[in-house]
């Protein structure tokens, strides 16, 4: 047991620490930092920034572009990362769909999608959630009937991240009925420009747009867009889930926050002491920390695992549940850091940023209701927290 | 003891809930909240023919006299409904302000106007660096002859836009925290020097930032004593403070109602929600921090009609304690058992849960009133 770094692993984080330094733009640092919302060319621009240095797919095979790091330098680029306040890439390309075609995809599928993934050109939804089928996933209705060379597509897809941005979508369909339900589900890929695709916004909890409900009629999809065979997506799905989930647990990011938290508690006044020195509050942050340390050092057990070759995915659910309830705390405690001016509510502001204007309160202190009340989210998708719970239950301790 | 509403508070409770469902679904609350002045001038005046603006004035200036446990049963129909119409700014803060500090006269100017509907205030006493400190005042008056010049700025004024008078806390002796030395005045709307940047609030309210240059008040504007208001200010926010909690009990009742229907309705692995045991405990969970938060409020508003002045200060700091408990309990939960829908604009149970949110954040957080209960003796 040793929690020390080789000499190899910080020379590492050395290169991770100077090629940030020279190339991750100031102005999204300042957004990420401050959490200005993100534009789709944000995401763009730093994604083909890590493309150029070759970096942008750590979990992909080196032939395909991937990085051949070992599992802890991943860790270790993922910490630096959020302690340089980069912006996370999306993962519906680079870490679902990718990973879907290298294992399933045929030679054809792999060498017209990955190259898309990789350089961001190419950008990806998911397309699993319907609004009758969200934690019981495999109730889906959303039919694909085979006419000849393309599969006819009818039904709705909702909740669907950044929809509105997407060229293609993966989705779960249904192409047969049988009498069990998870027999008849197919995994497809459709152009999102497709005739018989219609992408409606629904604007969240903190008045801003990133989901939407897809709805699909009479959308022509070729065959040779089915992924794997027809009534194998349920078990594609279930791999994808499985699938070496780095950083689930989002313990960089959480450090960066709480770094964050203490620099604004700092500033704010409490009985005239600064609010960091208030015993109550001061109790509170420490209790974050306790849970994140505990955090942080599971995930690193699991890391270790997966380095010395083992299988991990008993912690995975341990990690997401865990992991989100201390962000889901953390972004609490920011928002009552700055008492009455967590009110003032700027639309405008969450999209761009204060600009030339004279911030209210604190500057950052706009984002932090809206990022507390949206980040409830995160015990919700990805499989929610008791779906989790239910997993734990079931394949860990056997009851 | 008799713990159940009077034949009085009843009827008012029906007054109330028949208006909220005649007039006032999430859908008009939602228009209402987003456009315009920020809610319905029509329905302050059906307030005021109601009857509803005069609950907590003595009856010589023409009001009810139902103290604070007859604005519990309104503050508790205002959460229900969501009620976007300035109600605790005028009635709970600024009127009652006027009640307990002004002079006869400016009673009997002010209190008739406000209940026939006339007359809407607000209560300026929040600054930058305040936070939950009603003695941290530092805006200031110079005097010179018969006139106080004010300069400095308030934060977070709720309803100034609307107002037609502006009550402010302001230093006139002494320093910054100082007890001493705080002093109200009454500012006409449009008072020279006064500018403001309105904005919306979270919660779908409107509040503004107040900024005072050199202007110009007159001996006459101040009310109750000079340097004195330092404890009338105090017991005005713990008023407000009982009726924000009866609020969030309304607040409360909704979300714990909306979840228990969404987990019988909504169905997933072939059966409802409401059968998995483990989400019937949370709806429990709900239910009894509803009732529990039901008794403090009952408490808290009780104790100020009677009670001393540390039971007052126990049971309204326990009450927002409670409260402060309640958006874990009650809001975020409500929120995760909806599901993907809860997270939505769309749904009414996301803004009964950001009201609760923010009431949390009024008059002192869950640590401050926790603070606050354990440092008062009963005597
Ligand atoms: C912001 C956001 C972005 C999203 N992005 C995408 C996306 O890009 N693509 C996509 O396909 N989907 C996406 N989703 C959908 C997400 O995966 C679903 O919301 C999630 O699966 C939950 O489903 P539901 O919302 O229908 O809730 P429901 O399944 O109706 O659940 C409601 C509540 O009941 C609980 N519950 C359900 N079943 C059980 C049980 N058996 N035992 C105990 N508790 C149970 C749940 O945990 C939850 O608390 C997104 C969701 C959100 C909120």
């Amino acid at each position: 047991m040793d929690l020390n770094y080789t000499p190899e692993e910080k020379s590492f984080r050395q290169e991770v620490q100077i090629f940030l330094k020279e190339n991750y733009p100031a102005y999204l640092q300042d957004k990420v930092a401050k959490g200005v919302a993100l534009k789709k060319e944000d995401y763009v621009h730093w994604q083909k920034t890590l493309y150029e240095k070759g970096w942008v797919a750590p979990g992909w095979p080196v032939e395909y572009g991937g990085t051949g790091w070992t599992p802890v330098q991943k860790y270790i680029f993922e910490e630096e990362c959020g302690a340089a306040n980069c912006l996370r890439l999306t993962s519906f390309g680079l870490v679902m769909i990718a990973p879907v075609l290298l294992k399933y995809g045929t030679e054809e599928q792999k060498q017209k999608y990955l190259p898309g993934i990789l350089s961001s050109d190419t950008w990806w939804t998911q397309g699993y959630s319907e609004p009758n089928a969200g934690s019981d996933l495999a109730s889906l209705q959303t039919r694909a009937e085979k006419q000849g060379d393309y599969y006819l597509i009818n039904g709705s897809k909702t909740w669907t991240t950044h929809g509105h941005y997407g060229d293609m979508m993966f989705a779960l369909v249904r192409t047969s009925k049988e009498d069990k339900k998870q027999k008849g589900i197919s995994f497809i890929l459709f152009d999102m420009k497709s005739s018989g695709v219609s992408v409606e916004p629904i604007i969240t909890i903190d008045g801003l747009h990133v989901v939407n409900q897809v709805f699909l009629d009479d959308v022509k999809v070729p065959i040779e867009n089915l992924i794997g065979v027809e009534g194998e997506g349920w078990s594609i799905a279930k791999y994808l889930l499985q699938h070496e989930r780095t950083n689930i647990a989002q313990v960089p990011r959480s450090k960066k926050q709480i770094e964050r938290l203490k620099l604004l508690a700092e500033k704010e006044i409490h009985n005239g002491k600064s609010l960091l020195l208030d015993p109550f509050f001061r109790a509170k942050i420490s209790e974050v920390e306790v849970e994140l340390m505990a955090l942080e050092m599971t995930s690193l057990r699991a890391l270790s695992k997966v380095s010395v070759g083992e299988s991990s995915s008993m912690t995975s659910s341990l990690l997401k549940v865990k992991g989100t309830e201390v962000q889901q705390k953390i972004t609490a405690l920011l928002m009552e850091a700055v008492g009455y001016f967590s009110l003032p509510y700027f639309n405008g502001v969450l999209m761009d940023g204060w600009q030339d204007g004279t911030p209210v309160g604190p500057e950052e202190a706009a984002f932090l209701a809206p990022h507390y009340f949206d980040w409830r989210k995160t015990s919700i998708y990805g499989g929610s927290n008791e779906i989790q719970k239910n997993i734990v239950a079931k394949v860990v301790l056997g009851l | 003891m008799n713990l159940e509403l009077t034949e009085e508070q009843c009827m008012l409770q029906d007054i109330l809930s028949r208006f909220l469902s005649d007039q006032y679904t999430f859908d008009q609350r939602q228009k209402l909240s987003q456009q315009g002045i920020g809610y319905s001038e029509q329905n302050w005046q059906n307030f005021a023919e109601l009857g509803l603006l005069g609950i907590p004035f003595e009856e010589q200036y023409g009001g009810f006299n139902f103290g604070a446990t007859g604005l519990m049963i309104v503050m508790d129909a205002i959460g229900k409904g969501l009620v976007v119409e300035p109600y605790l700014s005028t009635v709970v803060l600024g009127g009652q302000l006027i009640q307990k500090a002004g002079s006869e006269a400016q009673k009997l100017d002010l209190i008739p106007q406000l209940i026939e509907g006339k007359l809407k205030l607000a209560f300026a006493y929040i600054e930058r660096q305040s936070r939950y400190e009603l003695s941290n005042v530092s805006l200031k008056a110079e005097r010179q002859a018969d006139s106080f010049f004010l300069t400095g700025s308030k934060s977070v004024v709720f309803n100034a836009e609307t107002a037609d008078k502006i009550i402010v806390t302001v230093r006139t002796s002494g320093n910054n925290r100082d007890k001493n030395g705080i002093s109200l005045f009454l500012l006409d709307k449009g008072a020279l020097g006064v500018s403001m940047k309105n904005y919306h609030t979270v919660d779908g309210l409107r509040a503004s930032e107040l900024f005072f240059d050199q202007v110009e008040v007159s001996h006459d504007a101040i009310i109750g004593e000079l340097d004195a208001a330092y404890p009338i200010v105090e017991q005005i926010i713990d008023g407000a403070s009982a009726a924000i909690c009866a609020e969030a009990v309304g607040v409360i009742s909704q979300l714990r109602e909306k979840t228990v229907e969404y987990l019988k309705i909504r169905k997933q692995f072939s059966r409802p929600l409401s059968d998995f045991q483990v989400l019937q405990h949370r709806a429990v969970d709900m239910f009894m921090a509803e009732e529990q938060m039901r008794s403090l409020s009952y408490l808290a508003n009780i104790k100020i009609d009677g009670g001393s002045r540390s039971e007052q200060i126990r049971a309204i700091s326990a009450a927002k304690v409670y409260l402060g408990d309640s958006r874990s309990v009650v809001g975020e939960q409500a929120i995760q058992l909806h599901g993907g829908v809860g997270v939505t604009d769309e749904l009414d149970v996301a803004h009964y849960y950001k009201r609760l949110t923010m009431l949390n954040n009024l008059f002192g957080d869950r640590d401050f009133h926790l603070e606050r209960f354990g440092q008062v003796e009963l005597v």
